[in-house]
């Protein structure tokens, strides 16, 4: 842990990821009213930033279209984007590590289909699954965090599955099973816990990863919905208003860059204290029986 | 040599068999169904029921998709609801769009990334750090964005690039050269966005790779023996770090093929990307079950050749596949 805490990297990831979150928890003391409030349009529409309204409004990033303040919106975006975020990644961290889990002790009867259906899954296009069931689907956040969680867990359970195996074999794995524990209580107590580092790099990067695509959906118009602020429809209201009001997209993708950069620099940290030796990033390794 | 391969192929179709099945699936499973847009809201009860047996809805799903698939192997993709084209010739134009922005990309950030990535692994802690503030800002810029800044500097502010579609509205009048020129200059912005977030990630995975291999005993050996850095780097650390980078190819077409999605519907390009996108926001379900299914064939193709290649570089993988 200490090296982790002196590393630049986890330190930046942390305080932008702690900042970006206090301040969402905090969005009506840290901003002025609701994302949505919009007074007279005409006259407080397309404010540049660091501007007044002329009725008492200060508005630090200007306004859109609508009038509505872009710094209100940003913070109250950033809600929706951790939210769903956190919430896609613990669902496809609960799935890989089930399937992960089931692979790496089950006999080859349970293990092998897991790992053709965990290929599979990993072969297809995520985007254009995700393009596919938001189709079908009424556009929501709930959906994006259900269809971002079940198209992201196939990483997660080639790493635990690859993690359970080399555990199993080693001398307190056969400590236990030799003093008589049950199976489940031989993975719960012994496997599972030393098999979770590799899942929490992949975490912190599946992060960044959901809040690029929720965004991405979005922009698409086929996740967060307006009026409801999410950085991606901030950034396809903005697209319309390029030329005139280009502050209304900059403000959202920056925000996105600084939080995905933060999510992959704290990745990177703590796949080093995980694993000092071992400079590859977190990938899953080749599909099929590559020999190595 | 072959019978691997072949299996890999036959991994490969069951790929896009499983893709293809799924589509159908929840394109059905889904509520509402497109005979409810096809009629409009003015239709009797009547009308629904006879435009839902002219479609073939009514009858039982796995005969639904029988019909489908047989219907599809003999080519007759079905016509879009939207402008009543067939399937075929809306896809048909799009792929070539799709394989050359995509592929002209991937050589692009390939080579750039392999430079930065090997220049990363080899120098001080100070070059290496500018550049992975660098490259991880590239990796975690999204497509679309970067798209409309690029749409906004050299658009708008420079006038020098159009920003949408492949073609002038002269272009037609156009012969040779001129018409080429045209061409790259629409080319420009989407394969540079592309290009720019494909970036990120070659080179963070190529500086890895790389390190791992300078970590080696055999390179502390050769150097030790008296190599140059030069000979070192090429005939010891480059031959050995490819392969992983090889291996990487074939697992970033999945996020090559979601960039071009998103960068396409930015710039107008008229690929698979923004037809799909098209399709799936005017819910035109013939055109999205096509997309669908050539992305997931482009993707599958992908990944086949780079594990030939894989298979081509690596001595070790040559002799098991014998």
């Amino acid at each position: 842990m200490r090296p982790l805490l002196r590393d630049r990297r986890a330190a930046f990831g942390v305080a932008v990821l702690a900042i970006v979150a206090a301040a969402s928890v905090a969005a009506p003391l840290v901003t002025g009213g609701r994302p949505t409030a919009q007074g007279d349009i005409v006259a407080t529409r397309f404010l540049p930033p660091l501007s007044g309204d002329g009725g008492g409004g200060f508005h630090v990033l200007g306004t859109d279209r609508f009038g509505r303040d872009v710094w209100t919106r940003l913070v109250y975006g950033a809600r929706v984007s951790l939210a769903v975020g956190t919430l896609a990644v613990l669902l496809s961290i609960t799935l890989g590590v089930v399937v992960g889990a089931a692979a790496g002790v089950g006999p080859g009867a349970v293990r092998l289909p897991l790992l053709a259906l965990t290929d599979f899954a990993l072969a297809l296009p995520r985007v254009v699954l995700l393009l596919v069931l938001a189709t079908l689907w009424r556009p929501s956040a709930a959906l994006v965090v259900i269809v971002l969680g079940l198209t992201g867990w196939m990483p997660v359970a080639r790493l635990v599955q690859a993690e359970v195996r080399s555990l199993a074999a080693r001398p307190f794995v056969e400590g236990a099973v030799a003093v008589g524990s049950s199976r489940g209580r031989v993975l719960w107590r012994h496997i599972l816990p030393n098999a979770l580092t590799p899942v929490i790099v992949a975490a912190a990067l599946g992060l960044g990863n959901a809040i690029t695509l929720e965004a991405g959906l979005s922009f698409l118009g086929l996740g967060v919905q307006p009026p409801a602020p999410s950085w991606g429809n901030m950034i396809a209201s903005g697209r319309d208003t390029l030329v005139n009001a280009p502050w209304v997209a900059a403000a959202p993708g920056m925000a996105l860059v600084v939080i995905v950069v933060a999510c992959t620099l704290l990745g990177d940290a703590l796949q080093d204290a995980w694993d000092p030796e071992r400079h590859s990033l977190t990938l899953p390794r080749a599909p099929s029986g590559r020999p190595r | 040599m072959f019978l691997p391969l072949a299996r890999r192929a036959l991994a490969g179709a069951a790929v896009v068999a499983g893709v293809i099945a799924l589509t159908f699936v929840l394109l059905r499973a889904a509520p509402g169904d497109p005979v409810e847009q096809l009629v409009g809201p003015a239709a009797t009860p009547e009308q629904v029921t006879l435009q839902r047996h002219a479609l073939g809805l009514d009858r039982p799903l796995p005969e639904q998709f029988a019909a489908w698939l047989g219907r599809f192997a003999r080519g007759d993709w079905g016509r879009s609801i939207v402008t009543g084209r067939p399937v075929r010739a809306v896809l048909g134009d799009a792929v070539p769009a799709t394989l050359e922005l995509a592929g002209l990309s991937l050589v692009l950030s390939y080579l750039l990334g392999l430079a930065i990535g090997a220049v990363q692994a080899s120098a001080g802690p100070r070059l290496d750090g500018a550049l992975s503030v660098t490259t991880v800002t590239l990796f975690a810029l999204p497509g679309y964005w970067l798209g409309l800044a690029l749409i906004i500097v050299f658009t708008y502010w420079g006038r020098a690039l159009p920003a949408f579609g492949a073609a002038g509205l002269d272009a037609d009048a156009l012969t040779g050269w001129s018409r080429a020129g045209d061409r790259l200059r629409h080319l420009a912005l989407p394969l540079a966005t592309l290009t720019l977030i494909g970036i990120g990630g070659t080179a963070r995975y190529v500086r890895g790779a790389m390190r791992d291999v300078l970590s080696q005993p055999f390179v502390r050996a050769a150097r030790a023996k008296g190599l140059s850095t030069f000979q070192v780097t090429r005939r010891h650390v480059a031959r050995n770090a490819i392969i992983p980078v090889v291996t990487l190819l074939g697992l970033s077409l999945p996020a090559l093929f979601s960039g071009t999605v998103f960068v396409e519907t930015v710039f107008a390009w008229p690929g698979v990307g923004r037809r799909l996108v098209e399709a799936v926001q005017a819910r035109d379900y013939p055109v999205v079950m096509g997309a669908t299914v050539v992305s997931a064939v482009l993707v599958v193709t992908g990944n086949f050749l780079a594990d030939i290649a894989t298979a081509w570089i690596d001595p070790r993988v040559r002799q098991a596949v014998r």
